[in-house]
């Protein structure tokens, strides 16, 4: 998850915007409750941590259990629909993606659900242009893993999208 | 200026060590600081340079002395525990006027506490961790950009003045990436040590191994031929030379952030990580009316006392929030003497000082 | 006397007890300076703390008087700076083996060509007669006073085990042969390692019934059996006895700052192998 901050930050740089990227996160190398925040700006950015949420993105229960408060009104909450139960209605968008089950079934390897996650975010947020993200996406990988990445970031693209439709025959 | 790009904190420690000329570092592996080690063992080969990582955090600060004192400009990285035990090595390089930098990339403690997370407890630490009286210069960034400047700036600083030069980080800043700009390489001024003919009176001429002068480097007190002594006067003397260097050149090292502080009631006194929230802080009061200023501190050592002295004239209230449970602001209160309010605000539970918390100090309310 | 000039003979006399072996190790250093043609303005002299360090002092060449215990991780940083300078570290005991006990085996398993010389008296001199890691079982000192309980460690076979190239012991009543170990050691190229026993009258001696200098040199020469003879010589007999020889010399075992030198050569030709 924090590869996924750092590569949105860094997408957010190449389109010509400011940004600053932290984390927090456990003693564990992999796995344990890790936490990416990404600022992104026009100009100066002095608090460098999130405080109200544009864009809430949870992958697990407990990471909604635990950030999903950090949402403002009118934001948009992405989760999991496999990973993540119940979750609170309120003044925000909820969207609904099996971002995990993709990664695993469609592209074949869980690992790039990060990278799923992304294209996701980009089609719902508009936060940074996708050729940016494509190309922050490829400069952060490794080498022999670019084309699953891409693919990686259409699958989630092509999945944010299809909410996005979902939701406006809903309402 | 080269493109924008991200960055992360230490990763711009690293790119600003290369950028002063740095040949040299020893580390060992600790968390919130290990990236600088990592990055360092590929690029400083490829630049000529030595990397090595010794078998713990004693040796790392004695063997970038004995590279320093070889000609190296040298360099070690580490986070609470490791300065700890640097420290007696460190006053080592105090009383041997050798040049280096010490990177510490705090965390909580005291002990193991939590490794990953920040904390700004090593502040007092880092200017009188070692024993006896000795002089130390100690930056604190508070953005990846300062942290590229200010460890160039170590390099400059510990050369001129033959000091150790400690860059206080913080876990946030190190592991922070920001959009920064960076100069042009070799725009920034090379760091040069005192030579024979051209070093001011209080600094002796910097003479290294191997060029036939037959130095004597020692840890005890010296007379002025550089061989050990048990005199008084001598011991006398160098102790306050040592100590003189620095104090004396205080307003040349100082460097600060100055906001609102012409109108200010309210001023809030801050460095490293907290200097962000501080500086929103400040913004959002001004925006409901409050005349809050800021002094951001990029030098925390020599301290600016004259420069807090003459703020508590004019001010009422002098806040100074901190990610520890109060060091620098007995500093700022000495300084103050009771002129105006001095205010503490402490938070020790590893999460970075919100804008939104500090509000209702900076008002009164 | 072509070997005095390795001395600043300013600073004479030195700080060290009358019939301590110091003086004569460091004279042995010298004779061995003088006949491995070392050049005084291209070698750096490196120490700790004790009694012993302040030998460093009295050598008229580059020198490093540094903390307790910190002489190899000193000198590793000068050696890695300046590979073309020779580099020697004079200890003793207690800064080697226990404080500085880990440098000492880093320095060894790295191969890093420094030499080191091991004042090795068994006891803390500078601080008036506490145990070392090399004060033998059942001797008495002023932190041992019913007799010591722990074992010694033989530093010669613990620096070996760690990858020291070259490691050689001999006392101070065997001054030629001392003579000519830290002469080989000062040739070798790598880590190599000199174990020299040297009599503390003062307080070893004292606190063990040996309080003149002479009784001393007498129980070194009493002690001590060379290798050869000692390889006749069942465990029984051996109990109590120091063992001198070379006991370990290769040339097969790449020197650490040469090593390093090499990658960086191969490096700047564009060699990148296991980089990312």
């Amino acid at each position: 998850m924090i590869t996924a901050g750092i590569i949105l930050a860094e997408a957010a740089v190449m389109a010509g915007l400011n940004a600053v990227q932290t984390q927090s996160y456990g003693p564990e190398s992999r796995g344990g409750a890790t936490r990416a925040e990404v600022v992104i700006a026009d100009g100066e950015i002095d608090y460098p941590k999130v405080t109200n949420a544009d864009v809430v993105l949870v992958l697990t229960s407990e990471a909604y259990r635990r950030y999903g408060n950090k949402l403002k009104q009118g934001g948009l909450l992405v989760a999991d629909s496999d990973l993540v139960g119940e979750v609170q209605a309120g003044p925000y968008r909820i969207v609904r993606v099996p971002i995990t089950r993709i990664a695993r079934e469609e592209l074949g390897r869980e690992i790039v659900a990060n990278i799923v996650a992304l294209g996701v975010l980009a089609a719902l947020s508009q936060v940074v242009p996708m050729e940016a993200l494509e190309r922050a996406v490829m400069g952060r990988v490794p080498k022999g893993s670019e084309e699953l990445n891409r693919r990686a970031l259409r699958c989630g693209e092509a999945a944010g999208r299809q909410a996005q439709v979902k939701e406006a025959h809903e309402a | 200026m080269s493109q924008p790009r991200l960055m992360q904190g230490n990763e711009a420690c690293v790119e600003g060590a290369l950028e002063a000329g740095l040949q040299f570092f020893a580390g060992y592996p600790i968390t919130p600081s290990t990236e600088i080690a990592e990055m360092l063992a590929e690029r400083l080969p490829r630049a000529g340079g030595v990397f090595i990582q010794m078998e713990d955090e004693i040796a790392s600060m004695a063997a970038v002395i004995g590279a320093s004192l070889a000609g190296m400009r040298a360099m070690t990285a580490t986070s609470g525990p490791g300065f700890s035990l640097k420290q007696e090595n460190l006053g080592y390089a105090a009383l041997t006027e050798t040049p280096c930098v010490v990177v510490n990339v705090q965390r909580v403690g005291p002990s193991t506490g939590m490794p990953t997370s920040p904390a700004q407890g090593d502040v007092m630490q880092s200017r009188w961790g070692t024993h006896g009286d000795h002089p130390v210069v100690v930056l604190s960034p508070s953005s990846v950009m300062e942290t590229y400047v200010l460890t160039a700036k170590a390099f400059a600083v510990a050369d001129e003045l033959r000091v150790p030069v400690i860059l206080l980080t913080d876990e946030i800043t190190g592991h922070m990436r920001e959009r920064v700009v960076l100069p042009d390489p070799g725009t920034l001024p090379r760091p040069h040590r005192p030579l024979e003919g051209a070093a001011p009176p209080d600094i002796p001429p910097m003479v290294h191994f191997g060029e036939g002068r037959r130095v004597l480097v020692t840890g005890l007190y010296r007379d002025s031929t550089g061989f050990w002594s048990e005199s008084p006067e001598e011991a006398d003397r160098l102790v306050r030379r040592l100590a003189g260097k620095v104090e004396s050149r205080q307003e040349q090292l100082t460097m600060v952030d100055r906001w609102h502080l012409d109108d200010a009631q309210v001023v809030v006194v801050a460095y490293g990580c907290v200097a962000r929230s501080a500086q929103r802080a400040m913004r959002l009061a001004r925006e409901r009316g409050h005349r809050v200023g800021m002094l951001r501190l990029a030098c925390l050592w020599p301290f600016p006392g004259h420069e807090i002295e003459a703020l508590a004239e004019r001010a009422d209230r002098i806040v100074v929030p901190e990610m520890n449970l109060g060091q620098m602001v007995g500093e700022v209160e000495r300084a103050v003497r009771g002129r105006c309010k001095v205010i503490g605000y402490s938070r020790v539970d590893t999460e970075l000082i919100r804008p939104e918390e500090l509000l209702p100090v900076l008002e009164g309310v | 006397m072509e070997e005095m000039r390795f001395l600043r003979r300013e600073h004479l006399p030195h700080i060290w007890c009358v019939g301590c072996g110091h003086g004569i190790v460091l004279g042995a250093v010298i004779r061995a300076m003088d006949r491995a043609g070392v050049d005084q303005d291209r070698t750096v002299v490196v120490s700790g703390i004790g009694c012993s360090s302040r030998a460093v002092g009295y050598l008229n060449m580059d020198a490093l008087h540094t903390t307790h215990g910190r002489a190899l991780a000193f000198a590793t940083g000068v050696k890695l700076a300046r590979p073309d300078l020779r580099v020697a570290v004079l200890a003793g005991d207690g800064d080697l083996a226990a404080i500085g006990g880990n440098h000492l085996i880093h320095a060894a398993r790295r191969n890093i060509g420094i030499t080191t010389v091991c004042f090795n008296n068994g006891i803390y001199g500078m601080t008036s007669g506490q145990y070392s890691p090399l004060t033998p079982a059942g001797y008495r000192t002023t932190t041992s006073p019913f007799g010591h309980l722990e074992r010694d460690f033989d530093l010669c076979r613990l620096v070996q085990a760690a990858g020291a190239t070259y490691v050689a012991r001999s006392t101070v009543y065997h001054v030629h042969q001392t003579v000519t170990y830290v002469e080989r050691a000062l040739a070798h190229d790598g880590f190599s390692f000199v174990e020299v026993f040297s009599p503390c009258p003062t307080y070893f001696g004292r606190h063990n019934r040996m309080g003149d200098p002479v009784t001393m040199m007498k129980w070194l020469h009493d002690s001590a059996v060379q290798a050869g003879q000692a390889a006749r010589m069942t465990p029984e007999e051996l109990r109590g006895r120091v063992v001198l020889g070379e006991f370990h010399r290769t040339t097969e075992v790449p020197e650490y700052a040469r090593s390093y030198r090499e990658m960086i050569a191969r490096l700047a030709e564009g060699g990148d192998q296991g980089a990312r």
